[in-house]
């Protein structure tokens, strides 16, 4: 009893160090924070603005602790990641447009190649080129923007290669459309309802469009696997779509896809970023609920 | 040195990007305008990749007459109309480039958005359909919301709106964040993984 009461002990221990690190920046971010009373218009000319201190602090924090995972995921190799319904669901849309001997539409929407969304939306295109290029199954790829457009013809053809079929790319197929966003839901609509896709692949930025898109796709029977950052287009896709990426499910594909460690690492780091965000909640709560000051003080 | 030129480059701009938020020197915001304008400028000449993207593919389906080549036709003919009255006659009032854009884009884009009211009928109808206990908890609630949000919901009963606003601010709103919280890490964690080159997918892996 004594025995299993120090092994938990000593578990929970391990476990709890990378908390309690976190409450030490917590501490020193606070005790920081405190300090900043000055005025950001005076501070034309100064190296540094102290009213930025607790963002400082607060992406110190993250950024320490996603490398401590990205190194911890080198280290140990293949970690633990959940399962993600429209990531498995990837494999048997591409089956089926092969089976069917239709293609496969891409979109990753309105975003410009800025936009951390339409960077993810690349990641997962390569892993789903590759997959694509090993059934020889058209995969079109519209383009809002012609930057992502160049950067889709690269990944898209780096996929086939990596495939072992750079013979089986075909550069018309990722083309630029247009920079008007219901020229491009007319021109994406014409080509579903043309040649009709039995699979559609809405990842990255989306608005307005989103329903217009997923709308038509579901009329046409295809499959839909949709993605986005923006929580409004989301309950449009989660209606709409067979599969719906949710949150960071869109930033954790390219881990879950490739299997990559360091990669798999940094959605560690994020989880535990996470369970520190739920300990703030719940602290803010409690100190709210008792009158204290001290965490809203934080971020004025 | 093809991978690792833009390797190089996107770190020392990332990294640059993160300190000048805190740094509000001159010489700083001076560099950080520069960057924004230099992207401004980069951006146009993109423009022009896409536009001979666009007038290649076009062009290759209206003279091969693959099915549907009308339609490229159209399009192409769109671009090199628009194209000669901006330049013949310019694109202020009283233009027929402007005439154009207001009497026949503007429409067009407008018929297309005023699409989204049926779609969002027909997609509500399928989501709101009570097949499981969740789905009906959905339907239920969106019922309130709807009601809440349209007088006849008043004068049913004066709760109903109040009910809405709870459902609103306080379940939703909780789940929203909840969401917005897992985007906001993801994408410090995406962006870390850009900057140090750990993700490199966008560059064509090796």
């Amino acid at each position: 009893m004594f025995k299993l009461f120090w092994t938990s002990m000593h578990k929970f221990q391990k476990r709890s160090q990378i908390l309690f690190l976190m409450l030490f920046f917590l501490c020193l971010f606070h005790s920081i924070a405190f300090c900043q009373k000055v005025d950001s218009k005076d501070l034309k000319g100064s190296w540094y603005d102290p009213t930025k201190t607790n963002v400082l602090v607060g992406i110190l924090i993250c950024i320490a602790l996603l490398f401590f995972f990205i190194f911890y995921g080198k280290k140990k190799g293949n970690l633990f990641i959940r399962e993600i319904a429209g990531l498995q669901a990837i494999d048997d849309a591409i089956g089926r447009a092969t089976e069917m001997g239709k293609p496969i539409l891409y979109s990753a929407g309105l975003g410009k190649m800025e936009r951390v969304a339409t960077m993810a939306s690349m990641n997962i295109l390569g892993s789903v080129a590759e997959k694509v290029a090993e059934y020889n199954t058209p995969l079109i790829f519209p383009n809002y923007d012609p930057v992502v457009m160049a950067v889709a013809q690269e990944v898209v053809k780096e996929g086939f290669t990596r495939a072992g079929h750079p013979e089986f790319y075909n550069p018309d197929n990722v083309f630029f459309v247009t920079q008007s966003q219901f020229g491009y839901v007319a021109a994406v609509d014409g080509i579903m309802v043309r040649q009709k896709p039995a699979t559609n692949l809405f990842l990255g930025t989306f608005e307005a469009e989103s329903l217009i898109l997923a709308e038509t796709g579901n009329s046409i029977g295809a499959i839909q696997i949709a993605g986005t950052d923006s929580t409004i287009q989301l309950s449009f896709f989660i209606v709409a779509c067979d599969y719906t990426l949710i949150g960071e499910e869109l930033f954790a594909a390219s881990g879950y896809l490739t299997k990559d460690p360091m990669v798999l690492g940094s959605i560690k780091g994020q989880d535990y970023l996470k369970i520190l965000i739920i300990i703030l909640v719940l602290a803010g709560g409690i100190l709210a609920t008792f009158n204290s000051e001290f965490l809203r003080m934080l971020f004025p | 040195m093809r991978r690792q030129l833009p390797i190089i480059v996107c770190f020392v701009f990332g990294i640059f990007m993160l300190v000048q938020f805190f740094i509000p020197h001159r010489s700083f915001i001076f560099a950080y305008e520069n960057v924004l304008d230099w992207m401004q400028i980069i951006y146009v000449f993109t423009l022009l990749v896409g536009v001979a993207n666009y007038i290649k593919i076009n062009s290759k389906k209206v003279s091969t007459k693959i099915k549907g080549w009308g339609y490229n036709l159209v399009a192409l003919s769109g671009l090199l109309v628009m194209v000669i009255l901006g330049f013949a006659q310019g694109t202020g009032e009283d233009t027929p480039f402007l005439w154009m854009f207001n009497h026949i884009q503007a429409p067009m884009q407008a018929t297309m958005f005023s699409l989204l009211a049926f779609f969002v009928a027909s997609a509500a109808y399928r989501g709101f359909r009570a097949r499981s206990k969740e789905a009906t908890i959905l339907l239920l609630t969106a019922a309130v919301v709807m009601l809440g949000r349209v007088p006849i919901g008043n004068m049913i009963h004066s709760s109903i709106p109040d009910l809405a606003n709870w459902i609103l601010n306080f379940p939703s709103m909780a789940a929203r964040r909840g969401i917005l919280i897992g985007i906001g890490l993801g994408t410090i964690s995406t962006s870390l993984r850009i900057i140090l080159g750990i993700e490199r997918t966008y560059l064509g892996r090796e």
